[in-house]
């Protein structure tokens, strides 16, 4: 009986492991593998210098970073804003959050084509001004001309969609914070930024690094709202990966893209656990 | 006046620095309303726009400047997409890769998040602290080397080959998820079926899975809609077995807009209603997770 539980556990988690390391930690190696193999398989570095001197490459690298760095704090505010919302207890608290979750399950090829059909030409951002009379012709957003509106109709498509797993994990940071403690700051007369400031965002540190880590590297990965938003004007790394697998035939530096990507969310992820350690974090 | 016991100035400093208060308070309340219908609306709009697009006829959906009340309903744009070449055929093929995802990871995911609610062993904490990281890493990007892999093995271009992808995307979720949903199963109650004399596989079949099959089943929508939605793996793995996605995403550019709207609000249908079933469990599942 006791050698039994001993050995339950083990042959329990056995194959989960090895699903693991079959279909996420060998594909990883692979993925670096293929990267620095020519196609006759011989080491080389021509697929990373085909990837680096590809024209697209810079482009597709300062779009990813610039689509990060604009669509992360517009969702963080947004989600604060709706995690506030739900924690608040209005009426009707379980419809706010069915709500604000729809997202949470929406594709993002969906997401891509509902804001498309917003953007285009004769879509309805454009019948909407015309009706206020702002325009007496409709403005053409995505065009390749227009960076600046596309990059905005991403922005918008991805802030629309992905706000919702922000908002959830925030949700259930701030159940996590002691009413006590928000009731000490009422008693001390703090008033609600006060409490944001003063009591909520820091407690709310381990849910914050947490999501924020979870959407740098969904974004990393944002792929289907570029094309279905903008088709080939607008390119990002992982619509690259796909460009070079699929038209181009070369998994070789499809997969330098590929693991490009997976080194760049990991130095991400690793930042971020540096310049924002949770209290436990820094003690230890 | 009626106070004498007290300075009276100071009363009524205090008095209206609470009513004061409470001015803040009621109007604090009305601004939440109207944050909250503000984000709604902002939730809801866009939805109700592709809705309108999707079920107005085909020279409605040309139509500029359109008309934000539709005076027209029509299934047109839905029967020229649900009958577009591909398109049958990788709905069902999407509905058999969600199901065969949904029962892999259960399969394999659940008893390992069970080991790591109820025994204490070494190398638990390890473990979970591996599953956790996993999700630092863009899974999906690791389909590219995974379609050389599947090529040799045969299964390339299969539901099989998306599966198992998805499978894999899925399992560090099944695991922490499910792990989470035994541990609020009150262990006492497994014990007293054990001293009652059940074998421990009779008590994980009649006192722990009953108590645990609601959180399982909303773990298993939640599985099932991501394997619905993913698309770059799909397009990936796959040359003529699409799921619906991946047909979707290939013939895009190709596709007159009346078919890509249907295909949208197709694509988001079945979430609306998922998510309405698991909302209970929206906040336990992904809440406790991620702390």
């Amino acid at each position: 009986m006791a050698q039994r539980v001993k050995w339950t556990p083990y042959l329990l988690l056995l194959p989960s492991a090895l699903y693991l390391a079959v279909f996420f930690a060998v594909p990883m190696v692979q993925a670096f593998g293929l990267a620095f193999q020519d196609a006759d398989n011989n080491w080389s570095l021509d697929s990373w210098r085909a990837m680096f001197s590809d024209a697209s490459f810079n482009e597709a690298l300062l779009t990813t970073l610039l689509l990060i760095v604009v669509i992360i704090p517009v969702q963080f505010v947004m989600a604060m804003g709706m995690a506030l919302v739900i924690n608040a207890k209005l009426k009707f608290s379980g419809l706010w959050l069915y709500i604000y979750a729809i997202p949470l399950g929406i594709s993002e090829l969906a997401a891509g084509i509902i804001w498309y059909a917003i953007f285009t030409q004769q879509g309805w951002l454009n019948s909407f001004l015309q009706d206020f009379g702002l325009i007496d012709r409709p403005f053409i957003f995505l065009s390749y001309e227009n960076q600046g509106w596309l990059i905005l109709a991403i922005v918008m498509a991805e802030a629309w969609r992905a706000t919702s797993i922000i908002m959830v994990i925030l949700v259930a940071g701030l159940q996590g914070i002691p009413r006590d403690y928000l009731e000490a700051a009422d008693v001390f007369g703090a008033s609600f930024w006060q409490k944001v400031t003063r009591v909520i965002l820091p407690m709310l540190r381990p849910s914050l690094q947490v999501a924020l880590i979870l959407r740098t590297i969904l974004a990393f990965q944002a792929f289907a709202v570029v094309i279905a938003l903008t088709g080939q004007a607008v390119t990002v790394l992982s619509a690259e990966a796909y460009r070079w697998y699929q038209d181009y035939r070369d998994p070789h530096v499809a997969a330098a893209y590929a693991a490009f990507i997976l080194v760049l969310s990991i130095t991400s992820t690793i930042l971020f656990l540096w310049l924002l350690p949770t209290r436990e974090e820094q003690m230890g | 006046m009626s106070t004498v016991t007290q300075p009276p100035d100071s009363d009524a400093g205090f008095r209206s620095m609470r009513q004061a208060r409470g001015r803040w308070h009621i109007l604090g309340r009305a601004g939440l309303y109207v944050l909250a219908t503000l984000l709604a609306l902002w939730v809801l709009f866009p939805i109700y726009l592709i809705t309108i697009t999707a079920f107005s006829p085909r020279d409605v959906v040309r139509e500029y400047p359109k008309r934000v009340i539709p005076d027209e309903f029509s299934i047109e744009s839905m029967d020229f997409f649900v009958n577009s070449t591909g398109v049958l055929p990788s709905l069902w093929n999407s509905v058999l890769v969600a199901l065969i995802t949904l029962v892999l990871s259960t399969v394999i995911g659940a008893p390992a998040g069970y080991a790591l609610a109820r025994f204490v062993f070494r190398g638990r904490d390890p473990y979970r602290l591996i599953i956790l990281s996993t999700r630092a890493f863009p899974i999906v990007i690791l389909s590219i080397p995974l379609a050389v892999t599947f090529l040799s093995w045969g299964i390339y271009d299969s539901i099989w080959a998306v599966a198992l992808m998805h499978t894999a995307l899925a399992m560090p979720f099944t695991v922490l998820i499910t792990s989470s949903i035994f541990v609020s199963v009150p262990h006492d109650l497994e014990e007293a079926a054990l001293t009652l004399g059940c074998t421990p596989l009779q008590a994980f079949l009649r006192v722990v899975m009953p108590l645990a099959l609601p959180g399982l089943a909303a773990a298993s929508i939640f599985t099932f809609v991501l394997s619905w939605n993913e698309v770059f793996a799909a397009v990936i793995l796959t040359l003529q077995e699409r799921t619906l996605p991946a047909q979707v995403l290939a013939t895009l550019t190709s596709s007159p807009p009346h078919f890509r709207f249907a295909a949208a609000w197709f694509m988001l249908a079945p979430s609306l209603i998922f998510i309405f079933l698991i909302r209970r469990y929206l906040l336990g599942l992904w809440g406790r997770v991620s702390r």
